[in-house]
């Protein structure tokens, strides 16, 4: 077998490039360093925005702590069992796995539909998109991190279908980790979120 | 937090070993569990500050909020990232957006007198 077959069949790309690490692994964390400016940059409108009601209802009048803790606790959580489904497929013990990939999905669903629910108890207590600067930057903000959550849960699933069809293997185990970095800075992010726009006090 | 190196990730060709030891080993199922735990307790400390009948936390309430908060950024990004076995060069990388995202938006905040 030639030693660019070899590379091929591995999976890994690390062993063909220059700097003998995986681009791909690479690429991701330069995209997560450039996801801090954008998440910087809506954290920031918010904090400038964030007493802004024109005399109407704010956010922070809304805020449901309990509730929103629970959310975090569960994607806290989803961060673990991601982990757990790389370590399952690195070792090759694939149905354990896939266990741990859907259970990541369900998990991150779980905050989405807790996310679903806090916007709308919102709007029915008087804060919707357009209320004031406030809620503006806040429904961006938030609805902006629940994007990248469902868009971290189709990519999740996929995985999830190809090692059904037996395509997700020990030997492509890289895949589910560059899919794990997005997943754990989607967490990372909203470790963030928590604390600052709902945890501190807006006075 | 010793239990480490107990996974890899593939069965590579004895010419391939050498390159494939370099960092690649991560810790074992049950040091993400441990990590996981101390998360939660962190994550209840932080929801247990909002309940001020229990406890005033008066002028510490802020810097407390920050230092749990950074304590979780840094065990997420360091054991569930894996930026304490991979190459430096990934956090490097991370660290450059980071770094700039929040030089950028303090001076932002700065000029709309936002600490003020």
């Amino acid at each position: 077998m030639s030693a660019e077959a070899v590379v091929a069949d591995h999976g890994h790309d690390e062993h063909a490039t220059t700097t003998g690490l995986s681009h791909t692994k690479l690429a991701m964390w330069v995209f997560l360093g450039s996801e801090c400016l954008l998440f910087g940059g809506l954290i920031s409108t918010y904090l400038l925005y964030k007493t802004r009601g024109n005399n109407r209802t704010l956010p922070t009048d809304v805020f449901d702590i309990p509730f929103t803790s629970v959310s975090s606790f569960v994607l806290l959580m989803s961060s673990l069992t991601m982990v757990l489904a790389l370590s399952a497929v690195s070792r090759g013990e694939e149905e354990a796995g896939r266990t741990w990939l859907l259970a990541t999905a369900l998990l991150g669903g779980v905050f989405i539909g807790g996310q679903v629910y806090e916007f709308t108890s919102f709007v029915r207590e008087g804060v919707a998109f357009t209320t004031n600067p406030a809620s503006s930057a806040f429904f961006t903000l938030t609805g902006f991190h629940g994007v990248h959550v469902s868009l971290g849960i189709v990519m999740l699933m996929s995985l999830f279908v190809a090692s059904v069809k037996g395509k997700l293997t020990q030997r492509n185990s890289e895949t589910v980790e560059i899919v794990g970095l997005y997943w754990h800075f989607v967490d990372i992010v909203w470790i963030f979120i928590f604390t600052v726009i709902y945890l501190i006090p807006a006075d | 937090m010793s239990d480490t190196t107990v996974t890899e990730h593939s069965e590579p060709a004895a010419d391939e070993t050498a390159e494939h030891d370099e960092g690649h080993s991560h810790p074992s199922d049950w040091a993400y569990v441990k990590i996981a735990v101390v998360l939660a307790v962190i994550t209840a400390l932080e929801v247990f500050t909002y309940f001020e009948t229990v406890l005033d936390w008066g002028v510490a309430l802020v810097p407390s909020l920050i230092f749990m908060m950074v304590v979780k950024f840094y065990l997420v990004a360091t054991w569930f990232m894996h930026l304490r076995f991979d190459s430096k060069l990934f956090g490097r990388m991370f660290t450059a957006g980071l770094v700039l995202a929040v030089g950028v938006y303090v001076v932002t905040l700065t000029v709309f007198e936002f600490w003020a």
